[in-house]
């Protein structure tokens, strides 16, 4: 009789443990989506959204200052891609990265004291100087995806030396000689939104050229073939953008056709091309600061630390919840005028790393019968 | 219609729950009652609506014909007719004709002297729909919460508001209702299968008894349920499924708000890992 007592009392504790820490108290905020009826709704906790909004306010700009006056690049040395700047606003630009990228370290994060700035001693200073033109890049040249708000230093690193989140390719968990590794199936991973599904499902698409094309066009089979591991690197991508901008699936879709562009929202469009641009970002710019970046700074593999969309959103459906900061910063607005200050262009890039995932469903995510 | 010679010992007075002896007659087969005026009344002006709702809209296509909520931004406000108001209009209809219907139910059972325990099945049913179109469109504050009255267009709306919570497997209540779904179909094929073997033999056979039938369960399983115990278990499997149905959609929205994976984090933080 005791011990039926001590059970009845464990299985309420437990019972109760999970009721206090699983659930949430209603009424929660709901946004339509879609038509009346159609179900495309967002839910949010009050109390997260507010935790949301404080996470997401803008920095204090630094007060403007006058675009004439000597260039940049005629005072300064080994300036190359804010050369075009005057250098008012040269040094109001580089206290700001200061301000938004170390400021615990200050100027010595990428400068060593003693040295002429123009040295690129730090591997830190070189680091910035690929990911200033990887802003810029982004704000002229992918209005699409970013337009309206733009992106700044701080739209990602937020005070940290190095944006929380990023991504290195994943390595297999431990295995029985001989099992195939799925790359799943692995329990608390923020990278499959703590699904059963594909733990790194950024390589094939944020790295290499994967389609996300599972589901067929036609209401039978006809040809069209997408092997099951595929659809899963699919939908645990999907996850991810889900996740990273505290939206869920109807934000885009509706999901009675996913791949209906009729029956998305516009922000699927966007979506698009922000996976087009994390791609670029990520082999044009980022991969090839691997030949010298430290090993602390790389991935298990020996990858660079590289953007997928979390990078940016950190949880908000528009980073910064939309607000523009690059209108305080327009110097970010745009590549530096000559032509040989920018990074090879994405078509020059050598072709991703081969790694052991990358052959991972090639012919399917192609669209092709695997 | 004609009367079956024994239909006439039970086609006694009383047991009426409103109306007294007011309504307490026949139309051939069918007793009347107060609730089966009720229930006709608020069944033909919710058809009616509905095909009202079919001519204003953009087909008569049967598939394709939806009579949608209204916009979440009348909150638990009345909507225009075209706007939703059709929608709440038959959704009070609805609630009206089923509610009735259990309380004929509750009347016949007490005219007949029985138990009341199929109206008390039934509003599980009841509850279930409850559940969808009010308690938890109360609960998020908006009558545009609830599903749209249309043979594909609900399907839809199951297919969105799964995927409003990322992967709806996940959710544990809806766990439990399936496997209950699963477990009637389960129980009700094997106890019919198993009055069939019983009772419909082949030619030359005999029919046999619950002897036969308790031991085909004890030698297969090692128990038999019995035969009053095997309805209890319908019952009970049955109405489990209605209710974890209900469950598991007043939860999503209402008490979580996120995707239903990462709700099952509570299990993997839990202290006794570390």
């Amino acid at each position: 009789m005791k011990a039926f007592t001590m059970k009845r009392f464990a299985s309420v504790l437990i019972l109760g443990a999970a009721f206090l820490t699983g659930c949430e108290a209603p009424p929660p905020e709901s946004v339509q989506r879609g038509y009346r009826g159609t179900g495309m709704e967002a839910l949010y906790n009050p109390d997260t959204l507010q935790a949301l909004v404080d996470a997401n306010q803008m920095p204090a700009a630094i007060p403007a200052v006058s675009s004439e006056g000597p260039k940049a690049g005629d005072i300064y040395q080994n300036v190359e891609v804010l050369g075009h700047l005057s250098v008012g606003e040269f040094t109001r630009l580089m206290a700001a990265i200061t301000q938004w990228v170390s400021p615990d370290q200050g100027c010595n994060y990428c400068h060593v004291a003693g040295e002429g700035f123009e040295a690129d001693t730090l591997y830190t200073k070189k680091v910035a100087r690929v990911m200033i033109a990887m802003t810029q890049n982004a704000n002229e040249n992918w209005g699409a995806h970013v337009g309206g708000a733009g992106v700044t230093c701080y739209t990602c690193h937020r005070g940290n030396n190095v944006p929380e989140q990023v991504w290195t390719i994943g390595v297999p968990p431990r295995r029985a000689e001989n099992m195939g590794h799925m790359m799943q199936n692995v329990a608390h991973q923020e990278s499959s939104v703590y699904t059963s599904l594909p733990i790194d499902p950024f390589t094939p698409y944020l790295l290499e050229d994967g389609v996300a094309r599972a589901q067929g066009d036609t209401a039978l089979p006809q040809g069209h073939e997408a092997s099951i591991q595929s659809t899963e690197h699919i939908y645990s991508l999907m996850m991810h953008y889900s996740d990273a901008l505290g939206v869920n699936c109807t934000h885009c879709h509706n999901s009675r056709a996913f791949g209906s562009w009729e029956e998305s929202n516009s922000e699927r469009v966007q979506a698009w091309h922000g996976q087009q641009m994390v791609k670029e970002m990520n082999n044009a710019y980022i991969n090839p600061t691997n030949d010298w970046l430290p090993a602390h700074r790389q991935g298990p593999l020996g990858d660079a630390q590289k953007v997928n969309c979390a990078t940016c959103h950190q949880g908000a459906y528009q980073p910064l919840l939309g607000a523009n900061m690059l209108a305080d910063y327009p110097n970010l607005g745009a590549l530096a005028p000559e032509p040989e200050a920018a990074p090879a262009v994405m078509e020059e890039t050598p072709a991703p790393m081969e790694m052991e995932t990358s052959s991972l469903d090639q012919g399917v995510m192609g669209g092709e019968a695997n | 219609m004609s009367m079956l010679s024994f239909e006439k010992k039970y086609r006694v007075r009383g047991g009426t729950l409103i109306g007294g002896d007011l309504f307490d007659f026949w139309i051939g087969p069918f007793w009347v009652g107060f609730f089966g005026i009720t229930t006709a009344f608020f069944a033909f002006l919710g058809t009616g609506l509905l095909i009202y709702g079919a001519a204003i809209g953009p087909t008569w296509n049967v598939w394709q014909i939806s009579i949608a909520p209204p916009d979440l931004s009348y909150g638990l406000g009345m909507a225009p007719l075209r706007e939703g108001g059709l929608w709440q209009v038959i959704t009070i209809c609805a609630v009206g004709a089923f509610g009735s219907w259990a309380l004929r139910q509750v009347e016949i059972s007490r005219k007949l002297g029985m138990g009341l325990h199929i109206p008390f099945a039934f509003s599980f049913a009841i509850f279930a729909y409850v559940t969808l179109v009010i308690i938890r469109p109360v609960l998020l504050g908006a009558w545009g919460h609830g599903f749209p009255y249309g043979i594909l267009s609900h399907l839809d709306w199951v297919s969105n508001v799964g995927y409003q919570f990322l992967h709806f497997h996940y959710n544990p209540a809806h766990m439990i209702a399936v496997t209950f779904f699963f477990t009637t179909a389960l129980a009700l094929s094997m106890h019919g299968s198993l009055i069939l073997m019983a009772t419909d033999p082949r030619e030359g056979e005999t029919v046999k008894t619950g002897e036969h039938e308790n031991t085909f369960f004890r030698d297969s399983i090692g128990y038999s349920v019995g035969a009053l115990g095997i309805h209890r278990v319908g019952v009970f499997v049955a109405i489990s499924a209605a209710f974890w149905s209900a469950v598991c959609i007043v939860i999503s929205g209402p008490f979580w708000t996120r995707g239903w994976p990462e709700w099952w984090n509570w299990w993997l933080e839990l202290p006794v890992w570390y």
